[in-house]
């Protein structure tokens, strides 16, 4: 490298944050959203897809970065997806050795990773231009960010759809009707259909507090 | 040299693959063990559950631990039967039941786990069958009547998450314990309906609300796999 940058500059830092607002993945530039119905019904697969989603971004872009002048142009989609789906298949292998009640649980979903949008989105648009780091640190910043959306989406979906936060019950058995109560359960928050209100509502609550997204 | 050159592409793609393969390659060969052994792990904490015993084991310590030595302590028996209901030779253990189900009925050789709690002894079946998406399984126990069900475990390969998938959450199974496979003598395995249209008695169970296609799935996963157990179950009376 011949000018020597430290690891939090000014630039670096806003890689990694400007995921977060102005250019969020999911609810700016509209990637992602496939996934963000079918894993956010519990908040723990949530929680999971979002950490396997980040580090797949971040190695993919970065060793895309790092191969970026010897790839030949006429393939470069097939050698991004293929380094993209062998970092899937790693994610997957690992989580079935280390983590495997996790594994289960995400089951079809960690192979689907492949097919995010925003991983390929932030090669093609980012890491083909830039060197390693700064594409590293600009793929963990989106997929953190797609992470958090995931997050907050399945925080609602199973508080109101299960009465639950991470399998502990936060809407109190006797509430029920059931046992004699007077709640229910919103049956429409584990279908995929309250996904996508529920990132309809985030968008416009993030619309309102970054005016400078909403289009003239 | 010249990257938009053919040579060039199909040399870059060659090696490219060969790496991505040696990388993948390694990488299961050195994982194997671990997720070998997650599996084998899972399934005796299935068979364990199936019977209500290792309740402990999301506190345990060490979790691999606590589970080998409660299935040692419990299971102290495990054979194959044959389609007369005879107990065969055999690895049950290692069955591969997929594979069994799939014989013609008279060749199937089918695992059975018996488990003995000071005295009262439960018998675990596996079952296996197709859910909506993907396969699903489980174990079923039953007491020493041959009748009564004791508990049972249900888990899935790829069932929608919060429905069909919650076969495998513990609301579902508790509702087994204590129906009747057969009625007045007649052999029904324990229906699964669909919820609150009839009234659940002692051969029936509730469905799940959205899950009504993994739902009835599990009710004939119950009946196909249990009704190979018929003739050792007759036998076995019989021997009381």
């Amino acid at each position: 490298m011949s000018q020597k940058e430290p690891l939090f500059s000014e630039k670096n830092i806003k890689l990694f944050t400007d995921p977060f607002n102005h250019s969020n993945p999911v609810t700016v530039l509209v990637l992602g959203i496939c996934s963000a119905l079918a894993v956010t019904v519990k908040l723990q697969p949530a929680i999971v897809m979002g950490l396997s989603v980040t580090i797949v971004t971040g190695f993919a872009s970065c060793i895309i970065s790092m191969l970026r002048n010897t790839i030949p142009n006429r393939i470069r989609i097939i050698v991004q997806l293929v380094v993209v789906a062998s970092l899937v298949i790693l994610v997957d292998q690992i989580l079935k050795a280390y983590v495997y009640d996790v594994s289960k649980q995400l089951s079809v979903f960690v192979g689907l990773i492949i097919t995010n949008c925003i991983i390929m989105g932030r090669i093609e648009a980012f890491a083909l231009g830039n060197k390693p780091l700064p594409s590293l640190i600009d793929g963990l910043g989106n997929g953190a960010a797609y992470g958090m959306i995931l997050v907050i989406v399945a925080f609602f979906r199973e508080l109101l759809g299960s009465g639950t936060l991470l399998g502990f019950r936060i809407v109190p058995e006797s509430f029920y009707v059931k046992a004699g109560g007077f709640y229910e359960n919103n049956g429409m928050m584990v279908l995929p259909p309250a996904a996508l209100i529920l990132l309809g509502i985030i968008i416009w609550v993030h619309r309102s507090i970054n005016k400078k997204l909403v289009e003239k | 040299m010249n990257r938009d050159s053919n040579i060039y592409t199909v040399l870059y793609a060659t090696v490219l693959v060969v790496v991505v393969a040696a990388v993948l390659a390694v990488a299961s060969g050195a994982l194997k063990a671990p997720q070998e052994r997650n599996k084998e792990i899972e399934k005796k904490m299935n068979i364990l559950t199936s019977v209500g015993k290792a309740a402990g084991a999301d506190n345990a310590g060490d979790k691999n631990a606590y589970i080998e030595e409660e299935y040692d302590k419990y299971i102290v028996e495990a054979f194959l039967v044959n389609a007369k209901g005879v107990k065969t030779e055999g690895d049950a253990f290692n069955a591969d039941l997929k594979a069994e189900l799939k014989k013609p009925e008279a060749e199937r050789r089918l695992p059975v786990f018996v488990c003995d709690d000071n005295g009262s002894k439960q018998y675990i079946i596996p079952v296996r069958g197709a859910g909506l998406w993907g396969a699903i399984w489980g174990y079923i126990s039953l007491k020493d009547d041959f009748n009564t069900v004791y508990g049972a475990v249900f888990d899935h390969a790829g069932e929608t998450p919060g429905l069909g998938a919650e076969i495998a959450g513990s609301e579902f199974q508790k509702q087994f314990s204590g129906k009747k496979i057969y009625r007045d003598g007649k052999f029904v395995a324990v229906e699964v309906i669909k919820n609150g249209s009839v009234a659940t008695d002692d051969y029936r169970v509730d469905g799940i609300t959205g899950g009504t296609l993994t739902s009835k799935a599990v009710g004939k996963m119950l009946f196909d796999c249990l009704s190979n157990y018929e003739n050792f179950f007759g036998v076995q009376k019989q021997n009381k």
